[in-house]
């Protein structure tokens, strides 16, 4: 270990710093990182390792149909080892692709509101006047609704204005920017906090004799400062972004169920569940949380050990 | 040295107090002892870090987790008080022994008048009804010099300037008749003009009802006004202790002296200030002999590698094998032999 | 002090104004007002005749003031859907909205805070991180996929609760309610807990981490050195300076609760707004939207106005000029 350590100068830095530190001393927060890595591995690897391809119509029959999961019935059978549903589409394979959609678009609507957020909030902080007070006016109206409510609202609006099929078909697209366009505001707060206490500073000013472009050196420095809480922003959204998705598919306005995500896979199973075929909505739901779970926890801990008052 | 013949209210015996952290203990506090008499203000200074307030958050039993006692004693009128049980130490609180803090805004519960914090402490200790619970706290609010008390007893922290909350937290400290008050810092977060008032109202309290002080701070000029002795601390140790005239006027030990000259002082021509080189040590690296050996001027063979106990030197004590008058000195036997 | 009632009363106005101009743009510009009024074989040219007869062509500043003079009264058109009117439809599901809403409130407010207090003033004892285990989960599970899990195991298991719909009802006047029978009460059961967990679990952190905070203040720790009584410092100093803050994040929160009772009704068949919101989302049902918008918007900027008065009332720092200050953020 050592050997390795005194190589490159930085890796010794990274083993010996208090985060480093504070990871390897919470058991927790250690099987959640394994944990996420594990199922964002099987997700991802998904077309690779997936026994079936259940949403190709041509590999399904019927008479696979309702197979519960192959160790808790005579019925069961291994190639389907956690069940089937009423199409005979393989349970295990349907959270493997359903769990990668949800990493998907859970992940891009952070990225898609962490980018919409910085950008607005530098706008906003750095143009001031009626700019800041539009932005601002329009993020705090905003925030008087919770996320899915404006989630809602938006994939609402685009049924509205395109047909029910098209919206199904770049339903992915459609998702992924009404959860993004719902979490934006806090990015955008932080961010425009940091811009205005920088734009005052003396540096700015200096750049703007120099003759450099303010905008530039904000993205040079306020943003480098900004982008810990930013982060920490961002580990919370993403366990909310995946909610969000799956509430949005399981209310039947998300993922269609031509594309499931976990959510839509647990709604299918939902129709089900009065006559007893549990299987088909447990074990996508069960997934579902162990990824949340996974998820926040890495936040949590990532947010107390960047808090400087935990120390 | 306990002059007087009375048996002392306060006494500190080899008092350790340890940290665990993740790189290993350290020793915050390394055999301090120290006593003090009934009605006697003893300062205690030190820069920061030096270990005081600890020291005196010890002897209140506020020492907060990780911290622990690790060894020694304190006894408070003859009885032990470092190993009390909780419910125990806290009837001492408060009736025997009351503390003042730093920063008097946020000492006091803002969401709380001063009556009702002066009340509840007063009801806490003593058996008094409401009426002569509140007479009690009227009688400390107009003693430690607030104007108009009949009216602001009900009046919240907020709506104080800087100074009467200072004197409203001497009057909470006082109310239920301690004998001994632990200050922290008393004037370290107000005003210089307010500074000197606060003191003075502190003195003139503690005179009245007869309360002992350990007073705790780092501005050498409290100590020249209110204490009767003085103990300096420094790295965890005490280095020097004695009455404050002698110890401020002649200093016996060498870090003491060079805090003294790096005073200025009105009225005396000087073209520099001393300046000690070097720095006070972190707890993680502290010398082994003499804590103050890599700064000292004086420095001697024995200094490196024996720790000095505090010894006899006049009117005080000092922690400085320059005053070892019976033994051999700051230099190491052998040299000594040789020599 | 009133001139900070007047400043909020002003800021909520805005608001409302923006959530008005929003609906309305909805309602006028996504939808086809038209198709809200008439049924499919209307002829062309009495779709032209109504248009002009209700003012379409008019200018948008004068059809904003007749959708807001019409909101007012409660007139938002018909549903796409049901063809009946939008107003009648949400007065008809309000009462059980508001019932649900209000018990799982309830819920949230004492479980949460005890819990809250009991976890911050021992965080080390095993049972306090048992309980911050939970409430992670709480916090990470869907509200849906606790609603399910729920019916799973009471009603399709256990068949003690009934899994849904909205069981016995009482009709008083206009409205109907679960409270005065016991099947009633059954059928609230796990709705209202399914709806108040995740509310739950944020008020039992939030109480959490204000408490720890508060014990390491100074005040609390001179109090300490004054020697009071443990149950004087937890519950008398302590627990008052948590409350003050957490009012106001519970009391939005609370609010959110009539909101987030749109998953909680499609689970469990509740027949209420919320489940009328997610059909309408469903079948582009415009009208409906923009109504229950401007209804959410309506609600939120009066629970925000109303838990801004409440912390006048309970913190002594911000009555008087300086507090004034300090509560509108200089």
């Amino acid at each position: 270990m050592s050997d390795i350590a005194s190589d490159s100068g930085w890796l010794r830095r990274a083993a010996d710093s208090d985060i480093w530190w504070s990871f390897k001393s919470s058991p927790m927060t250690i099987v959640a990182a394994v944990a996420t890595l594990l199922i964002i591995a099987m997700a991802f690897l998904a077309p690779l390792i997936a026994p079936h391809t259940p949403f190709d119509p041509a590999t399904l029959s019927l008479s696979d149909g309702l197979k519960p999961p192959v160790l808790l019935s005579p019925d069961g059978d291994w190639s389907f080892p956690l069940g089937t549903d009423d199409q005979g589409r393989d349970i295990l394979s349907a959270i493997m692709y359903g769990t990668r959609l949800s990493l998907i678009v859970g992940m891009a609507s952070v990225v898609v509101a962490m980018v919409l957020g910085i950008a607005l909030g530098l706008l906003s902080g750095y143009l001031g006047g009626t700019v800041d007070a539009l932005i601002m006016r329009v993020a705090d109206v905003q925030l008087t609704f919770p996320a899915i409510l404006v989630a809602l609202l938006i994939d609402g609006v685009v049924r509205g204005l395109i047909s029910v099929q098209r919206h199904d078909e770049i339903a992915v697209y459609v998702i992924v920017g009404a959860i993004g366009l719902s979490f934006w505001v806090q990015y955008a707060r932080t961010v425009r906090g940091s811009v205005m206490v920088e734009k005052n500073k003396e540096y700015v000013q200096a750049a703007r004799v120099i003759g450099l472009s303010p905008l530039l050196i904000m993205v040079r420095h306020v943003l480098p400062n900004v982008m810990g809480p930013v982060l920490v922003i961002a580990t919370i959204n993403l366990g909310l972004a995946v909610i969000t998705e799956a509430t949005l598919s399981f209310l039947g306005v998300g993922l269609p169920s031509t594309e499931p995500s976990l959510g839509t896979l647990i709604r299918l199973g939902n129709e089900v569940l009065q006559s007893g075929d549990w299987w088909i909505t447990v074990f996508p739901g069960a997934t579902l949380a162990a990824l949340v779970l996974a998820v926040n926890l890495l936040g949590d801990w990532l947010r107390d050990a960047l808090n400087p008052k935990l120390r | 040295m306990n002059t007087s013949n009375n048996p002392p209210l306060l006494e500190v015996r080899g008092l350790r107090i340890e940290f665990p952290t993740r790189r290993g203990t350290l020793l915050a506090v390394d055999d301090v002892s120290f006593e003090i008499a009934p009605g006697e203000v003893l300062g205690v200074v030190g820069e920061s870090g030096a270990g005081k307030s600890l020291t005196g958050n010890a002897i209140i039993g506020l020492l907060e987790p990780p911290g622990r006692i690790a060894g020694g004693q304190i006894l408070l009128a003859g009885r032990r008080i470092d190993n009390l049980p909780y419910e125990q130490m806290r009837k001492v609180r408060g009736a025997q022994i009351g503390a003042i803090f730093q920063d008097p805004l946020t000492s006091l519960n803002p969401l709380y008048s001063i009556g009702r914090q002066l009340v509840e402490t007063i009801q806490t200790h003593l058996p008094l009804s409401n009426s002569d619970a509140r007479a009690r706290a009227l009688e400390l609010l107009r003693e430690v010099g607030i104007p108009g008390a009949e009216s602001r007893l009900d009046h919240f922290p907020h709506q104080f300037s800087g100074g009467m909350r200072q004197r409203v937290v001497i009057a909470l400290a006082l109310c239920a008749g301690p004998r001994l008050i632990v200050a922290d810092e008393p004037t370290t977060a107000l005003d210089v003009s307010i500074q000197a008032q606060i003191i003075a109202v502190l003195k003139r309290l503690c005179r009245d009802h007869g309360t002992a002080v350990m007073l705790v701070t780092h501005d050498m000029g409290v100590i020249a006004e209110t204490a009767d002795r003085v103990a300096v601390m420094y790295a965890g140790r005490l280095a020097e202790i004695g009455p404050v005239r002698d110890v401020i006027k002649h200093a016996k030990h060498p870090y003491t002296r060079g805090l003294m000259g790096s005073i200025p002082s009105l009225g005396v021509r000087t073209d520099r200030l001393t300046q000690i080189d070097g720095a006070m040590p972190r707890l993680t690296e502290i010398p082994a002999g003499c804590a103050f050996n890599p700064r000292c001027t004086e420095v001697g063979t024995r200094c490196v590698v024996e720790r000095p106990d505090l010894m006899s030197a006049g009117t005080s004590r000092a922690a400085c094998w320059l005053h070892d008058k019976g033994g051999v000195g700051a230099k190491l036997a052998t040299e000594a032999v040789d020599a | 002090m009133l001139a900070f009632i007047l400043r909020r009363l002003m800021q909520s106005v805005a608001v409302l104004l923006t959530v008005g101009i929003v609906s309305f743009s909805l309602f006028r510009y996504v939808g086809d007002p038209i198709n809200a009024m008439v049924g499919q074989d209307t002829s062309l040219e009495d779709r032209e005749l109504l248009r002009e007869k209700l003012g379409l062509n008019d200018p948008a500043p004068i059809q904003f003031m007749h959708f807001i003079a019409n909101a007012a009264q409660g007139k938002f058109g018909l549903s796409y859907r049901t063809s009946e009117p939008v107003g009648r439809l949400i007065l008809e599901r309000m009462p059980a909205t508001l019932e649900l809403s209000f018990c799982a409130a309830v819920f949230a407010l004492f479980v949460g805070v005890p819990m809250g207090v009991y976890t911050g003033l021992y965080p080390k004892h095993w049972s306090s991180r048992a309980l911050q285990a939970v409430s992670l989960i709480g916090v990470s599970l869907p509200t849906f996929l606790i609603g399910i899990l729920l019916i799973l195991l009471f009603a399709v298991e256990l068949h003690w609760l009934p899994s849904f719909g909205r069981g016995e009802t009482v009709t008083i006047g206009w409205w109907t309610t679960n409270f005065l029978t016991v099947k009633g009460w059954e059928a609230l059961i796990l709705p209202s807990i399914t709806l108040g967990l995740f509310q739950l679990t944020l008020l039992m952190r939030l109480v959490r981490s204000e408490m720890l905070e508060v014990m390491r203040t100074d005040y609390i720790k001179f109090a300490r050195a004054r020697g009071l009584a443990n149950r004087a410092i937890n519950f008398g100093h302590a627990l008052k300076n948590t409350l003050v803050p957490v009012i106001t994040i519970a009391g939005l929160q609370l609010g959110a609760l009539v909101a987030f009772s749109i998953v909680t009704e499609t689970v469990f068949a509740w027949p209420g707004m919320g489940q009328l919101f997610i059909q309408s989302v469903q079948f582009a049902d415009v009208p409906v939207m923009a109504a229950y918008l401007l209804l959410i918007g309506v609600l939120f900027v009066l629970i925000n106005m109303v838990v801004d008065l409440l912390y006048f009332a309970v913190d002594p720092r911000l009555r008087g000029q300086a507090g004034l200050a300090r509560a509108s953020g200089h």
